[in-house]
């Protein structure tokens, strides 16, 4: 029996990240005080950490597998929330009734139209733009970065400059009351879709045959390529499936934050950077634990002390690249 | 002894030095061939960009590093400048004295960041960069009672500097002595084992220099004019500001600068830093006519609205980068050979 396996390639579960990330969670706990508002803080930075996840874990994979940093990531995000947010739109009828399968027929169209249109764009943006630049880093950088000026500019000709008010469902609204606590709704539900994604994730990657040549990719694509297999046909499915994810995360984002700007992207990419540093470029389980690292550490210090809660990202990727300069779960590279 | 300014690394093409005639005759006349303020704002503009653009290319043409944190460096010249001049008289003390802390946080923070990430590939320098800089931007713009927070600092010069014309040719000489010296460092021994590392930095390895070093260096450099730079463009605004300085959009007007000019040549900051900015301020109102005329034809009247100008130079950035990596420089030279 195997646990979820925390890096791609290491046989057992590292156990010390999650019992950092446990050790932080009851840290603030006696730091915070009151069980209620830790509990809201927790699930609030579990939200945003599951959400930070659901973005990211496409670009680490990407990186993982065919050594690609694409810049324009952040690009996929804010076309999923801007598709997400016109289709809620397009279904308002549906969005507004009160009853939550009603909800449902306006959030799942919203979801799949987001995760088409993403990754629609991100099959495009492989062949146009990510092709002709593989094994030169330098052009990459330059090359996605442009992509990503022009798409941002397209989204502000079809969508128009101004921000977009997204409308949460009706009964997504609000929060449930347990005791004295107050657990906003949405917040949950981004946690279950977190989750899911995160096992679905693991289930691909561990026991299936595609997920075992994905792997296999990130320990050593040319002894893949050797086998007889076409790592260019995988790295391309892996490629599409992470950014209709960034389009799903996207989506999911816009309707936390209830309105959608063309800035989305890029100021997810900076949080997104950060977790995949913090979790060992390529890793999966790492990216996982970097996304909920970040998502707790930013509301425990936000509510804690509010001035320095915009530095914690990067304090926190300082004292964990000098904990482990590698990051939390190395892949071994050959 | 102009191949002895030029530190021996002429144009090489008869188109090239002719236009960086132009533009030098240009700048060096502003005030007198364009009257008018927005000229004049214009030129100094080009002068400090082809300054800040020739350091960025020091990392990005020669060395082959990607930093996202230049305009970091560029605001904390800003910065620097600013908060001296508003605090203490408006003096050439405070001037020198916010330069020297400018110069020697730039200095601290490049070196730091250099020794932690340049060990490691690019892409993660790039991205650590991204995330130092990105921060930095959001402590300015929260730190109100130190750096103004976003309405930024309005300051005032000494005597000297009220005229904007002394300003100008302040601001020209500057960037002109700065952008010579970069040129001779480029050309310098130290500047071909930066280029040696850009083609194959194992080999250099091998051949005995210490990669992470030259590396170090190289970012320190870059970040030390772009602070000056910094300086020099706060001294001419009289302001300030993170939109002025700290701007994510600043850092990607620097990347379409580099890579349009040429990656790799002094000139080509030059070049670039020319053509985006004049076609900042001007390409524009071509635009608007150009939408204009196109009233009624769906779509295309607001792909040529006025502000998707960087639509437009986004495109010719990709096209250049896939289909001219040496960018104009490089073409014209090609041209001569051909």
């Amino acid at each position: 029996m195997s646990a979820p396996e925390g890096a791609l390639v290491s046989r057992r579960l590292d156990w010390r990240p999650p019992a950092l990330i446990l050790a932080i969670a009851l840290g603030s706990l006696v730091l915070v005080g009151n069980p209620s508002t830790w509990l809201t803080l927790t699930i609030a930075g579990l939200a945003m950490g599951l959400m930070i996840f659901i973005m990211s874990s496409g670009l680490t994979l990407v990186f993982g597998l065919m050594d690609v940093m694409n810049f324009a990531h952040g690009l996929f995000i804010a076309l999923g929330a801007y598709v997400g947010a016109s289709t809620v739109k397009l279904f308002s009828a549906a969005a507004s009734a009160d009853s939550f399968l009603a909800n449902l027929g306006a959030i799942a169209p919203a979801v799949l139209a987001a995760m088409l249109a993403a990754g629609l764009l991100g099959l495009f943006f492989e062949r146009v733009i990510v092709r002709p630049v593989y094994g030169d880093h330098l052009k990459q950088i330059l090359i996605t970065t442009g992509g990503m000026i022009v798409a941002e500019q397209l989204i502000l000709v079809l969508w128009g400059p101004d921000q977009i008010p997204v409308e949460r469902p009706a009964t997504l609204r609000g929060s449930f009351l347990v005791g004295d606590m107050a657990i906003e709704k949405y917040r949950l539900i981004a946690v279950a879709i977190g989750l899911a994604v995160f096992a679905g994730m693991m289930l691909l990657l561990n026991r299936t045959k595609i997920g075992l040549l994905i792997r296999a990719g990130v320990e050593n694509k040319e002894m893949v390529e050797a086998m007889g297999y076409r790592i260019r046909r995988l790295f391309v499915g892996v490629f599409v499936a992470g950014s209709a994810l960034a389009g799903l995360g996207g989506a999911l984002w816009g309707m936390y934050q209830e309105s959608v700007t063309v800035h989305i992207g890029a100021s997810m990419m900076v949080l997104i950077f950060i977790v995949i540093i913090i979790g060992g470029l390529g890793s999966i389980g790492g990216c996982f634990a970097g996304a909920v690292l970040v998502g707790l550490v930013a509301n425990y210090v936000g509510y804690l002390s509010p001035k320095i809660a915009l530095g914690s990202n990067i304090l926190l990727m300082v004292l964990i690249l000098l904990w482990r300069p590698q990051g939390l779960y190395p892949v071994g590279k050959s | 002894m102009i191949a002895g300014l030029l530190s021996g690394d002429a144009p090489r093409s008869r188109i090239l030095s002719a236009l960086l005639l132009a533009i030098l005759v240009a700048l060096a006349l502003a005030p007198f061939l364009f009257p008018g303020t927005r000229p004049l704002d214009v030129a100094a503009k080009v002068c400090v960009f082809v300054l800040l653009v020739a350091s960025y290319d020091l990392l990005l043409g020669y060395t082959g590093i990607v930093s996202f944190a230049h305009t970091m460096f560029f605001g904390i010249g800003g910065y620097g400048v600013a908060i001296a001049l508003s605090r203490m008289e408006p003096g050439w003390g405070a001037i020198a004295l916010g330069t020297v802390a400018a110069v020697a946080l730039s200095l601290a923070l490049s070196f730091l960041v250099g020794l932690f990430s340049l060990r490691v590939k690019a892409i993660f320098f790039a991205m650590i960069t991204l995330a130092v800089a990105s921060f930095f931007a959001i402590l300015a713009s929260q730190l109100s009672d130190f750096t103004g927070g976003e309405d930024g600092i309005t300051f005032k010069v000494p005597e000297l500097l009220r005229s904007r014309v002394a300003t100008y040719y302040l601001v020209f000489g500057v960037a002109l002595g700065l952008f010579l010296v970069l040129l001779r460092i480029v050309n310098s021994p130290f500047g071909r084992v930066l280029l040696a590392i850009r083609e194959n930095e194992f080999r250099a390895e091998a051949l005995g220099y210490r990669t992470v070093i030259y590396r170090t260096l190289a970012n320190c450099l870059g970040a030390v004019v772009a602070t000056l730079a910094g300086a020099l463009y706060a001294l001419w605004l009289r302001y300030t500001g993170p939109n002025t300085t700290l701007d994510f959009s600043i850092m990607i007007d620097i990347l379409l600068m580099v890579v349009i000019g040429g990656m790799g040549t002094m000139y080509g900051a030059v070049i670039g830093a020319a053509i985006f900015v004049v076609a900042q301020n001007y390409l524009q109102e071509a635009m608007k006519a150009f939408s204009g005329a196109m009233q009624g034809i769906p779509l295309l009247p607001d792909l040529f609205h006025p502000d998707r100008w960087l639509l437009w130079l986004g495109v010719l950035f990709v096209l250049s980068v896939y289909y001219f990596p040496a960018g104009i420089v490089g073409q014209l030279r090609a041209r001569k050979k051909a």
